[in-house]
């Protein structure tokens, strides 16, 4: 009771210097942000790619596209991040012996980015189709009938008018890119909350590792939605204020 | 989701589909499954342990949910201060990082008491599956606490102000007519927390409860097979998704959408 008492409040394993355990939190929190950037980047090419196809791709490249997205959202992130990690792993490994190279130890770094990706992707691909597709059509035909490119379009009309309606959806997606990066912990990528649990395993202070982790991802939550505000209000400028 | 007026049998979707029979015939050919008759029956119970948790921690956590809600919504600052609080702390922090605390922080600290050691519960707390329910049940209240704090201050102030007018105490008006024109609001969201809920159940095999990834995981240890395991696993989720959003459908369409 006593010790368990001490442990908690044992700032000093906090300490960045290596007895202290808090460098090694600050890296994983680190590789953590690095997946879920990565993984959010990727997966926000794929929603791009996906929502493009479905709404003007063949009715076979929607069909795929239909099944990709059903799939990955029905099945549970920990069990998609296994399959896709082992699978991935081991389809570049057959490439690469196809191609007469070595087997390449793929980093865990690399792998969590491509499942979180492939994760991401789906959802993103849902919420920008919606987005797309609330823009309305007489406006986009109003620039072209004004002699714009289908990139002016774009630029000018159809991006700017999504905006407002993908970056709520976006943003949530964001904030579960950075809580599902905790589950490559299952596969071993070292991130915050795997190093948590070995901070804690070896010191035994899981209570005080365990609330000092939460605080960081807490803050990341706290930073990105200050963030999310100011693009939400600069996505919906000029717009009736709801809410 | 756009309504599909598309048929299933178009030339192309016939296609697809036999190259989809293909896939799985080729699977279950090329494949080991022999593993298969040895674990159906844990394969069973952990789909029940499954969805017992999944029963269980929904059910207590809605319970939660509707004081969070109703305090932010309505309640004082020192009772609505602390449920957003709450739900933000939850709602920030992966989950997997909420059940390891809960497991080894929680765990750790009840190992040193020797009260409790000694006490009729320690054989409970000893064990993984409370802290699984408890970690997945505040998970669940703090997301569904949101959406019921929406769903009670969404009810249109005439409603209340009719049921005071006819001389039903607050007490009265919450039971009648804030609460469960609240749980009507929320109702179409609870199809999707559910669902999320379902999918967030696996993580409580890190802390060894025996569910059906737990299950998978065993076979996966004993037969050193990597994909198979894996593909059935993701097959057995994908069918309690389909059945869950089916039963949903149902629930809500027995439910009048415009005020009946």
């Amino acid at each position: 009771m006593f010790d368990w008492i001490a442990g908690l409040a044992a700032w000093e394993l906090l300490a960045l210097e290596p007895p202290g355990w808090g460098g090694v939190l600050l890296k994983g929190l680190a590789v953590s942000l690095q997946v879920a950037v990565g993984g959010y980047l990727l997966g926000f090419l794929i929603g791009v790619g996906g929502a493009t196809g479905k709404l003007y791709g063949g009715p076979i490249l929607r069909d795929i596209l239909d099944v990709y997205t059903t799939l990955v959202r029905a099945v549970p992130e920990l069990v998609l991040i296994l399959l896709l990690y082992y699978a991935g792993t081991d389809a570049l490994n057959q490439i690469m012996i196809l191609f007469g190279a070595e087997r390449v130890d793929i980093s865990g770094l690399a792998a969590g980015i491509f499942v979180i990706g492939v994760v991401q992707g789906a959802y993103q691909t849902e919420v920008l189709r919606g987005a797309f597709k609330a823009v309305p059509h007489g406006e986009t035909e109003a620039a072209r009938a004004y002699g714009m490119s289908p990139l002016q379009v774009l630029r000018r009309i159809t991006l700017p008018g999504m905006l407002p309606h993908a970056v709520p959806g976006l943003s949530n997606l964001w904030l579960i890119a950075t809580k599902d990066t905790a589950l490559l912990a299952v596969v071993g990528v070292a991130e915050l909350t795997l190093v948590t649990r070995q901070a804690g395993g070896t010191t035994k202070s899981y209570f005080l590792f365990f609330c000092a982790a939460g605080l960081l991802y807490l803050m990341v939550t706290l930073l990105s939605n200050v963030v999310i505000r100011r693009i939400e209000r600069y996505a919906r400028r000029g717009m009736p204020t709801v809410r | 989701m756009s309504p599909d007026k598309r048929r299933w049998n178009e030339p192309h979707r016939l296609v697809l589909l036999a190259i989809a029979v293909g896939i799985v015939l080729f699977a279950a050919y090329n494949m080991r499954w022999d593993w298969l008759p040895r674990y159906s029956g844990r394969l069973v119970e952990g789909v029940g342990t499954t969805l017992w948790l999944l029963f269980l921690t929904s059910v207590l956590g809605f319970l939660l949910a509707v004081p969070l809600g109703l305090a932010q919504a309505a309640g004082p600052v020192w009772l609505s201060a602390p449920a957003r609080a709450f739900c933000t702390v939850i709602r920030g922090t992966p989950l997997l990082l909420q059940l390891w605390l809960l497991y080894y922080g929680l765990g750790s600290l009840f190992a040193y008491w020797p009260e409790i050691r000694q006490s009729w519960a320690w054989p409970y707390l000893r064990s993984a599956w409370p802290y699984g329910v408890l970690a997945l049940t505040i998970s669940f209240a703090g997301y569904e606490g949101e959406v019921m704090r929406g769903a009670f201050a969404g009810v249109p102030k005439g409603e209340l102000e009719a049921g005071r007018a006819y001389g039903m105490s607050p007490l009265t008006v919450f039971r009648r007519i804030w609460l469960p024109r609240a749980i009507h609001r929320a109702l179409p969201t609870l199809a999707g927390e559910t669902v999320l809920q379902l999918k967030a159940t696996p993580l409580v095999a890190t802390i060894t409860v025996v569910d059906v990834y737990a299950i998978i995981s065993r076979v996966r240890q004993d037969t050193y097979l990597t994909y198979e395991p894996l593909l059935l696993l993701a097959l057995i989720y994908m069918m309690l998704t389909g059945v869950l959003v089916l039963a949903f459908r149902w629930l809500e369409a027995r439910v009048p959408v415009k005020g009946g």
